[in-house]
């Protein structure tokens, strides 16, 4: 005799579970990757491949012997820091810097709050700024590995990103090149394109919404093109902006990690305007040329303020104050 | 596109029946009709064991203000009255009938399908007929009908709204009603009009029944003040709240009913029952049922009389399958499961959904995302994860504030949940706790 189940309704759910939100978006960072490695050859991929086994690992590590939770190494979320954290690093960085990365985004910025949906920062950018402020030589902000085709014998070698550019006021490549992603800089970061891809991906499959990636982008874009029109010999174009740096990455990837980024889509609207904002601050008036992991972190910390002051109203309390 | 405005998921529809014409199931031959089938005070028997009843006859009485009359489905004869166990495992107090295959009726009761168009009652005498009928809305939640229709002071209605959306999937009942019924369902929809005393009435379905509107509108347009509006399918289209505010733009305030903004809400099974109450002075002996499923063998809709034991329609139908799970008595968002099937049929059963083991079983639960999918889905603005950390933390003067009793309970929240948290279960114990703590409020 079999025992039916009795519960209270309802008595479907959607398809969407935790690990699909997880493996949709490592799919959807597939497009930049490929450019990546296009673009930046097998250093590129060794890198992510190590970026990747030593977080899933640290995060074994970690729930194995510290938490001895449930087993969450296969819900994807660790393989999608290690993949955001290769891609915000230049290609080119020697694996054991990497290797402590990971670690420092996995162990600090993840399961020390309790492993994922916890941690109030997104992980990947955790890692990545741990590396830039303790290793500034091997992850300098200006002079990253330039793109070569693939395959080509020839040593890498390193030139200016286009911030740099921008900050040096120098000439600065053609838009389309930056758009589709031959530039120099952090290797998942350099092709909007594949970025847009991937990001429509998950808008498509109900991952992300449109609110976070198009508040970010506009409000840079609005900034920007306020300051282009004040003085066009020191600001440059909003475009350049919008396709330089981790600008697209940081939008579509970063900003909108549903465990750090605010519950309605008001709050959503604040939160991403908020780091477009702060990106073109640190970028114009800064000392670095680039902003979007600080701008993003900064935004993170902000996140259950901006859930408070963003409660939605509820049905049927519109007309209490007319009596 | 009208619709409501916040929130929504859309579940797959899984409409299988809805191709199936209405079947009369055989009698029983046994029934056990429970004395109290609706919401509110039970009613009196007046009847007792061993008397012989005739199909329509009054067993027991209403008394108080809210309550409904309950008839015998059956000509028969009252072997005991005593407990009998309901679907959910409770036990209460029901008429044991042994069915008489001979059928025979109380008199003037009209049983023809000659359609009786012309209202020959007043106002007073339609709810009085309705009261006395023992109808009871359709939609689910049982109230008896005729209060209603008896506005408190002061309250003016000048809508009535029908609620003919069946937005839960794979019901398809008030679907087959429309189709097979759509001029019986119109004549109802005067008398509630006439009875309400207003000039318009709002007839709200899902746009997915293309053929139900088409077929209503063409009904419809015999008479006048019978709007037929087709609505984005949506779930919970047909929550009362929501399908006012898709069919009049106006929003009941919280914690207050319909009548609030001029409106009145029934079913269009009710409108059915009503018809057949004031028309043909028939009571509410039967209804129509949907049996469907997945792995279901055929899925159909069927006219099963009260007391019918559910079991008996399952094993009619074929039995239950052999990868049953679960089984539902209404749809899936809002449904009961069903935890005896050994149990009789009430004014209200609108269906046993038969759910395969697999689609039985819950997601597997996993760290909240905090992804604020539930906070989109609410369509009363709720932030159902917010209430669910307070149900938990057994705060629950802070979810009064966060106003956990302006949950209709539609269940979108832990539909969409993809991290699989019970979210809707924990809100329903934050109720229950809101609800014990302000009614010792009101005491003092």
């Amino acid at each position: 005799m079999t025992l039916l189940t009795v519960s209270s309704s309802p008595h479907v759910q959607s398809r969407q579970t935790t690990q699909s939100v997880m493996w949709n978006v490592v799919i959807a960072l597939l497009p930049a990757f490929a450019v990546g490695i296009y673009y930046f050859g097998m250093d590129a991929l060794l890198l992510t491949l190590t970026t990747v086994a030593a977080c899933v690992l640290f995060e074994w590590l970690i729930q194995r012997f510290i938490l001895k939770g449930e087993m969450t190494i296969t819900d994807g979320s660790a393989v999608i820091t290690g993949i955001l954290l290769a891609f915000n690093l230049p290609s080119n960085l020697p694996l054991w810097i990497a290797i402590i990365g990971a670690l420092v985004a996995i162990g600090v910025g993840k399961m020390s709050f309790g492993g994922l949906g916890k941690n109030p920062f997104n992980p990947a950018l955790v890692g990545r700024v741990f590396l830039f402020l303790s290793f500034p030589t091997f992850v300098a902000m200006s002079q990253w590995v330039s793109p070569k085709p693939l395959f080509e014998i020839t040593d890498a070698i390193t030139g200016p990103t286009p911030l740099s550019l921008i900050k040096q006021h120098q000439a600065l490549p053609d838009i389309m090149n930056m758009f589709i992603g031959s530039k120099g800089g952090s290797f998942g970061e350099v092709s909007a394109l594949a970025i847009i891809i991937g990001g429509l991906y998950l808008i498509y499959k109900k991952v992300i919404s449109w609110h976070i990636p198009v508040a970010f982008l506009g409000s840079a874009a609005i900034f920007t093109a306020i300051l282009w029109q004040i003085d066009p010999a020191i600001y440059v174009n909003p475009l350049y902006h919008l396709l330089a740096g981790g600008m697209m990455l940081g939008a579509v990837f970063m900003a909108t990690d549903m465990v750090t980024s605010p519950i309605t889509h008001k709050g959503q609207i604040i939160f991403g305007c908020g780091c477009g904002l702060l990106t073109i601050l640190f970028r114009c008036f800064g000392t670095m040329p680039e902003g979007v992991s600080f701008a993003i972190l900064i935004m993170n910390a902000l996140v259950p303020l901006i859930n408070k002051a963003s409660k939605p109203k509820p049905f049927g309390h519109k007309t209490i104050k007319n009596k | 596109m009208n619709t409501f405005r916040l929130g929504g998921v859309h579940p797959e529809e899984n409409k299988l029946s809805n191709q199936s014409a209405i079947e009369i199931f055989p009698l029983p031959k046994q029934a056990i009709v429970f004395i109290s089938q609706h919401l509110g005070a039970p009613p009196v028997p007046v009847v007792n064991k061993g008397d012989k009843v005739k199909a329509g006859q009054l067993l027991a009485k209403a008394e108080a203000f809210i309550c409904a009359n309950t008839h015998s489905p059956y000509c028969g004869t009252i072997t005991k009255i005593d407990v009998a166990v309901d679907i959910s495992g409770y036990k209460r107090p029901a008429f044991y009938i042994d069915v008489d295959e001979s059928d025979e009726w109380e008199e003037g009761i009209d049983r023809s399908k000659t359609l009786v168009s012309e209202i020959t009652l007043d106002k007073n005498q339609i709810i009085e007929r309705i009261k006395d009928r023992g109808i009871v809305g359709l939609g689910g939640a049982a109230f008896p009908t005729h209060i209603k229709y008896m506005l408190p002071e002061g309250k003016k209605a000048d809508c009535l709204i029908i609620n003919a959306v069946e937005c839960e999937p794979y019901l398809t009942s008030d679907y087959r009603v429309m189709i097979e019924q759509a001029e019986e369902a119109c004549v109802g929809i005067e008398i509630m009009k006439k009875a309400l005393g207003v000039a318009i009435a709002k007839v709200g379905i899902e746009d997915n029944k293309p053929e139900a509107i088409k077929k209503m509108k063409e009904v419809a347009s015999k008479y006048k003040g019978i709007e037929i509006v087709s609505l984005k399918t949506k779930y919970p289209q047909g929550a009362e709240k929501q399908l006012i505010y898709a069919l009049t733009k106006r929003e009941v305030p919280s914690g207050k009913l319909p009548v609030e903004v001029g409106c009145v809400v029934n079913n269009i099974g009710t409108a059915v029952a009503i018809y057949n109450a004031v028309q043909k002075n028939h009571p509410l002996i039967d209804n129509i049922l949907t049996i469907t499923g997945k792995s279901f063998p055929k899925p159909r809709n069927l006219q099963v009389r009260v007391g019918t034991m559910l079991k008996e329609v399952i094993e009619y139908c074929g039995g239950l399958p052999q990868d049953s799970g679960k089984i539902i008595s209404g749809g899936t968002m809002m449904g009961k499961a069903i935890s005896v099937i050994e149990a009789p049929t009430v004014k209200t059963t609108s269906s046993i959904l038969i759910m395969s083991e697999k689609e039985a079983t819950r997601k597997h639960e996993t760290n909240c995302l905090r992804c604020g999918k539930c906070a989109g889905a609410c369509p009363m603005g709720l932030e159902p994860v917010s209430l669910f950390n307070l149900a938990k933390t057994q705060q629950w003067e802070e979810a009064e504030k966060q106003y956990a009793m302006d949950c209709i309970e539609c269940g979108c929240c832990l539909f969409t949940c993809p991290a699989g948290k019970p979210l809707l279960d924990m809100i329903r114990v934050a109720k229950s706790n809101v609800g014990a703590i302000r009614s010792a409020r009101v005491i003092k």
